[in-house]
């Protein structure tokens, strides 16, 4: 009984894999910037959106349908913008008894629906092509502060272990919770929360101690409070032309969407 | 989580980039705060020990325990790791772990992930530290009020930080404030309710094996008040500052402007909430503002009822109060 949590990279050799991760994060955010910034009416500018991310899917070595499929995990979250449905002021367009879809409503609800898809594809394609060390580093040569990425690349890095001490935790409370068909075992919700609080607890000292077990570790290699890369690559002119083309056509996209087709 | 809509990461698009925008001001502004205050306070030991615990969090995420129907809870940990660490550390830990949510797993956006942080790593641990603070000294200092205090900071943590998020998706309008807000308080009553049991059964824990490691914050009665100023401070920010941030309109104005209010006063869709009316720009702010103060009073005034209620037992047990931190 193993919990899932499993890695969005996939390995490759693709032309966005190769790409520097410096660029594949500034133009990753400006591409999700554009599609949230996008007018809500500017309908054509959604399939071109989707255009670019499929295209860059295709670079990245991956199927563009999959993607989109990927694509739909922020879904059910749009159901809380679904009032929306029913409280935009607009013209009534379905009258179901009791309920009143307005035309302004869905399209509203429609273009949040829209937009989270597309950023969220945006989102899955760096995670996909970028191996997650690469990204932090990427993080701490866009001025992010040191000390978070260090916070954050440890976390990485034993990310998969304390799952796997979780998941022992879990099976051990499974095996020792047997019960007798339809007989009910254990106590209430409270004390069940309680168990689960047991174990958390139990998991924190096992991550302190590990941490403990780490540092001491470090120390004995010589670490004196700084991270280190032997050889940060350097930006290179065609990785930044290569950057350069998407976020020119971003710009003409969010242009002609602001300009005429939100008119 | 019980109801996966009502989630706090926030996925891109549901906030308008004015606010989302704002949230990234405020991570900038309060994470580099804390990272001066943590790098005076810890040793170089601080970044293997708060990577570690970030992991932790991730992990001790998902350790659920069946509820009913299906659904099931567990813990989120703002409130946790801020008892455990201290805010400013807990503000790194869950920043960190918000943001391998969001660029490993797309639990959450990339442009929403500044209040994404701000509501889950910001307010719900600060909110949570604070009423830990207040009610333990409140109630004497004793283990029983550590207790007491968790379950509350723990719960208050986690419905500021859902009211929080209720207020940005309402001022993005992505959702009206009048159907977000009581179905993002209601749901996290009860979310912050399975919270407050697993904060507590994981202190109990620790405090059983590691006494050393739970610090004793009764020593610093002075900072106390402090802490409960910064918490309440940070509440009332969340309800005050965030309907008046957004300079622009919102949609729901303007589609009302383009269509005028009158026949708004007579369409059906408007039966099914008789008391939600279309607010004009000027009353929009005051509107959210009124609502929030509401749910604030509505959540502290409970959590005052609970602290009182569970704080009442004789304490028997003499605590170990080692000025061991972190």
């Amino acid at each position: 009984m193993t919990l899932p949590l499993q890695e969005r990279y996939q390995a490759g050799d693709s032309a966005l894999h190769r790409l520097d991760p410096r660029v594949k994060v500034v133009v990753t955010l400006l591409l999700v910037l554009a599609i949230v910034l996008t007018p809500e009416r500017a309908w054509p500018a959604y399939p071109l959106w989707w255009a670019m991310t499929g295209s860059l899917a295709i670079l990245g070595g991956l199927n563009p349908w999959r993607l989109a499929r990927m694509g739909g995990l922020a879904l059910p979250f749009a159901l809380a913008a679904a009032t929306l449905l029913f409280t935009t002021p607009g013209e009534p367009i379905i009258a179901v008894p009791g309920l009143t879809i307005t035309g302004a409503g869905l399209a509203r609800f429609i273009a949040i629906a829209l937009k989270s898809w597309l950023s969220a594809q945006a989102a899955l394609l760096l995670a996909i092509t970028t191996p997650f060390a690469d990204l932090t580093w990427a993080l701490g040569s866009l001025r992010v502060p040191g000390t978070l990425v260090a916070i954050i690349s440890f976390m990485y890095r034993y990310l998969f272990t304390l799952k796997e001490e979780a998941d022992r935790l879990i099976r051990a409370r499974a095996a020792r919770s047997g019960a007798l068909p339809g007989q009910r075992s254990g106590g209430n919700v409270i004390w069940r929360a309680r168990v689960a609080g047991g174990m958390v607890g139990n998991l924190f000292l096992r991550s302190y101690e590990r941490s403990e077990r780490v540092y001491a570790a470090m120390l004995a290699r010589g670490y004196d409070g700084r991270m280190r890369l032997l050889y940060p690559p350097p930006l290179t002119r065609s990785a930044v032309i290569q950057g350069a083309v998407p976020v020119l056509l971003m710009i003409l996209i969010s242009l002609l969407a602001v300009a005429w087709w939100s008119a | 989580m019980f109801v996966p809509f009502l989630a706090m990461h926030i996925p891109d698009g549901f906030l308008s980039v004015p606010v989302a925008v704002l949230g990234w001001l405020l991570v900038i502004a309060l994470v580099g705060f804390a990272l001066r205050k943590t790098r005076g306070t810890l040793d170089d030991r601080q970044i293997p020990l708060m990577g570690i615990l970030a992991a932790f969090v991730f992990a001790a995420q998902m350790i659920n325990f069946p509820v009913a129907g299906g659904t099931s809870g567990h813990l989120l940990g703002g409130a946790l790791v801020a008892i455990l660490l201290g805010p400013w550390a807990a503000v790194l830990v869950m920043t960190a772990v918000i943001a391998v949510q969001g660029l490993l797993f797309q639990d959450g956006g990339l442009l929403a992930m500044g209040f994404n942080i701000v509501n889950m790593g910001i307010v719900s641990t600060f909110v949570g530290y604070a009423a830990y603070r207040w009610v333990h000294r409140t109630l004497g200092g004793t283990p029983r009020a550590q207790i007491a205090g968790a379950a509350v900071g723990a719960w208050l943590g986690v419905g500021i930080a859902a009211l929080a998020t209720a207020v940005e998706l309402a001022v993005s309008g992505t959702s009206p404030l009048g159907i977000v807000l009581p179905a993002m308080l209601g749901v996290h009553a009860i979310i912050g309710i399975g919270e407050a049991l697993i904060t507590v059964g994981a202190l109990a824990f620790i405090r059983q094996t590691r006494p050393d490691l739970i610090q004793a914050p009764a020593r610093a009665d002075a900072k106390g008040a402090g802490w409960i100023a910064v918490g309440l401070l940070i509440a009332l920010l969340v309800v005050l500052i965030s309907p008046l941030a957004d300079p622009n309109p919102d949609g729901l104005e303007r589609v009302a402007e383009d269509h005028g209010f009158a026949e708004l006063a007579q369409d059906p869709s408007y039966e099914i909430l008789p008391d939600y009316t279309v607010p004009f720009l000027e009353n929009e702010a005051l509107t959210t503002i009124a609502a929030g103060v509401i749910g604030v009073a509505v959540v502290a005034g409970i959590s005052y009822g609970v602290a009182r209620a569970t704080g009442r037992r004789p304490d028997s047990a003499a605590s170990d109060r080692a000025s061991h931190t972190l």
